[in-house]
């Protein structure tokens, strides 16, 4: 649902996002990623299930929180993105283990 | 690292924040800056440092104007840390705040919170669904990735940054399927009494004037005077519909229009979180319908030792932020002895000046984009707290049982309880209450804000 003004980013890293790999630019959060992978949902919320895309992107809905390298609980809207980097979807709420 | 003390301690690199730390490192003062973003300049200024010529272009003027404050801010000489997440925060001026995973406590002779604004909450039903989003949001993501909407796009709401997202849309090329227009029937030409005061910012006025034409230029469909707005899908955004006003001749009832992305907005206002963690007074201000920190000329909130400026104080605009952060920042080097009387007085009248030409733009943009009640506080069937899924209809069924603040309806619902602890809703969820107990909002109050004020963990809290 969103794409880049630019035709080719300066810096890209690549990251996997829910197993798969992305090439994408460097210094964008890992929200703008997930947007930019084609991501439908983020997260699934712990209440209803309901699936959730990042709603405010500075930090105050917490509607994009995932998973971020294996720690759950992170907004993607204020972690960077960084080469290597494991992105997955939180499926409800954390999992004890995982904390 | 970080020291445990400083002379003036600053919260927020957006203007105010940037401006405060120019002007105090400047008079000699042992100043810090903490802020939460990667690279200074706040929400306005966002990514100004690494902008791209083409986001320059799209983004304008107003935007690349940053450059040469954060330019200035990076050569000041106070201390500045990124990435600075402030999880706590007392009435005696001490803070808790996490850089690089490790946690630090600070403290400060003055304090000076520039935190900014926030998007007003816009709830109507489906707001929730992947593909709607905050038009803040849809411009973070231009200003700082250079992303823009793909495939059929609405944009719905009021006020200024509403139509300045359409336009800078436009100069990316993006295609905008339709502007909803919720502005209240009738409340542009009820402020025209206003535009007289508005003139020594004309220049604001032009700005508006040119956005507004480029949008009719470009011949995106504008539906105005809309009411019952609603975004409607199952998994995801399918479509939103709306009733109209009278657009031409006739009133339109029950419009659909199918869309992928929904951008919503409707105003911004004073993120109050730390002034409240800080224990400075609040109060309603009924022109802009949100929480403002009431401050003396100089932005000394009702803690003398605590300035709140900006657009964290009341809604202002960057400029006039920029020029209120300056004025704390010498009032702060005065009482810091940096500065003597005669020297404040002469440093400030300029500024002081300048300050109100640009808030004289404020009355005109108040009363037009004023959002109108139905918007404000939602019908039974819509999400108010996203985190818990709390409705308004389980808000007023919690005022029924008897609940007559924001803080026991949190206690009966946990509405305002889950991550984002009520930032998100908590200015609707006080006014629900208000409107149901037909009280005013200085009675009913907002939700008490408590450490940890942002996300830390259990190790690294106990570290600090």
């Amino acid at each position: 649902m969103f794409k880049t003004i630019e035709d080719q980013a300066a810096d890209t890293v690549e990251i996997l996002v829910e197993g798969a790999a992305h090439r994408v630019p460097a210094n964008i959060s890992v929200a703008a990623a997930a947007l930019l992978c084609g991501l439908s949902t983020v997260r699934e919320t712990p209440v209803t299930g309901a699936g959730r895309l990042p709603y405010c992107m500075m930090g105050v809905c917490f509607d994009c929180l995932m998973k971020i390298n294996g720690q759950p609980n992170q907004r993607a809207c204020q972690v960077m993105v960084a080469a290597d980097m494991t992105v997955e979807r939180q499926l409800g709420a954390a999992e004890f283990e995982d904390l | 690292m970080i020291d445990d003390r400083y002379e003036l301690l600053i919260v927020g690199a957006g203007p105010a924040g940037m401006a405060a730390a120019c002007e105090a490192a400047s008079h000699g003062v042992r100043v810090a800056v903490l802020d939460n973003q990667a690279s200074p300049g706040g929400q306005i200024y966002r990514n100004v440092d690494r902008a791209s010529d083409r986001q320059d272009r799209i983004l304008g003027k107003d935007f690349v104007k940053g450059r040469s404050l954060v330019e200035r801010f990076k050569q000041a000489g106070g201390s500045y840390f990124s990435d600075a997440s402030v999880w706590f925060l007392d009435e005696k001026r001490r803070l808790g705040v996490l850089i690089d995973d490790k946690s630090y406590f600070v403290g400060a002779d003055k304090l000076l919170l520039a935190t900014g604004a926030q998007e007003r909450p816009m709830p109507i039903e489906g707001w929730q669904l992947p593909g709607v989003m905050a038009a803040g949001a849809g411009q973070i993501l231009l200003k700082s990735a250079g992303m823009v909407p793909e495939g059929r796009l609405v944009l719905a709401g009021t006020g200024p940054l509403l139509l300045l997202l359409a336009y800078q849309y436009l100069q990316a090329g993006v295609k905008i399927d339709a502007l909803v227009d919720t502005t209240p029937r009738g409340a542009v030409s009820r402020s025209l009494g206003k535009l007289f005061g508005a003139l020594p910012a004309a220049d604001y006025l032009l700005k508006g004037l040119k956005m507004i034409l480029a949008i009719r230029r470009a011949g995106i469909p504008v539906y105005r005077g809309v009411e019952g707005l609603s975004a409607v899908g199952e998994e995801k955004l399918e479509a939103v519909r709306f009733d109209t006003g009278k657009t031409g001749l006739k009133k339109l009832t029950d419009v659909e229009l199918r869309a992928d992305t929904l951008l919503l907005h409707q105003g911004v206002i004073p993120n109050i979180r730390l002034p409240l963690a800080a224990g400075c007074d609040i109060e309603w201000e009924a022109r802009q319908q949100n929480w403002i920190v009431p401050t003396d000329e100089w932005g000394r909130s009702s803690d003398a030792d605590i300035y709140v400026v900006g657009d964290g104080s009341r809604i202002a605009g960057a400029e006039a932020s920029a020029l209120q952060g300056r004025l704390a920042a010498m009032h702060a080097s005065h009482e810091l002895g940096q500065m003597d009387a005669a020297k404040l007085d002469a440093l400030s009248g300029p500024v002081v000046k300048s300050r109100k030409r640009h808030l004289s733009i404020r009355p005109f943009l108040d009363s037009c984009y004023t959002p109108s009640a139905s918007y404000l506080v939602p019908d039974d069937a819509t999400l108010v707290c996203r985190c818990e899924e709390i409705t308004a209809g389980e808000i007023r069924q919690a005022v029924q049982l008897g609940c007559s603040g924001p803080n026991q309806v949190k206690s009966f619902t946990r509405c305002g309880m889950g991550p984002c602890q009520g930032g998100q809703c908590g200015s609707t969820v006080s006014l629900i209450i208000a409107q149901q107990l037909d009280k005013p909002m200085t009675e009913v109050g907002c939700f008490r804000v408590r450490p940890p004020l942002s996300p830390i963990t259990l190790g690294q809290l106990s570290e600090a």
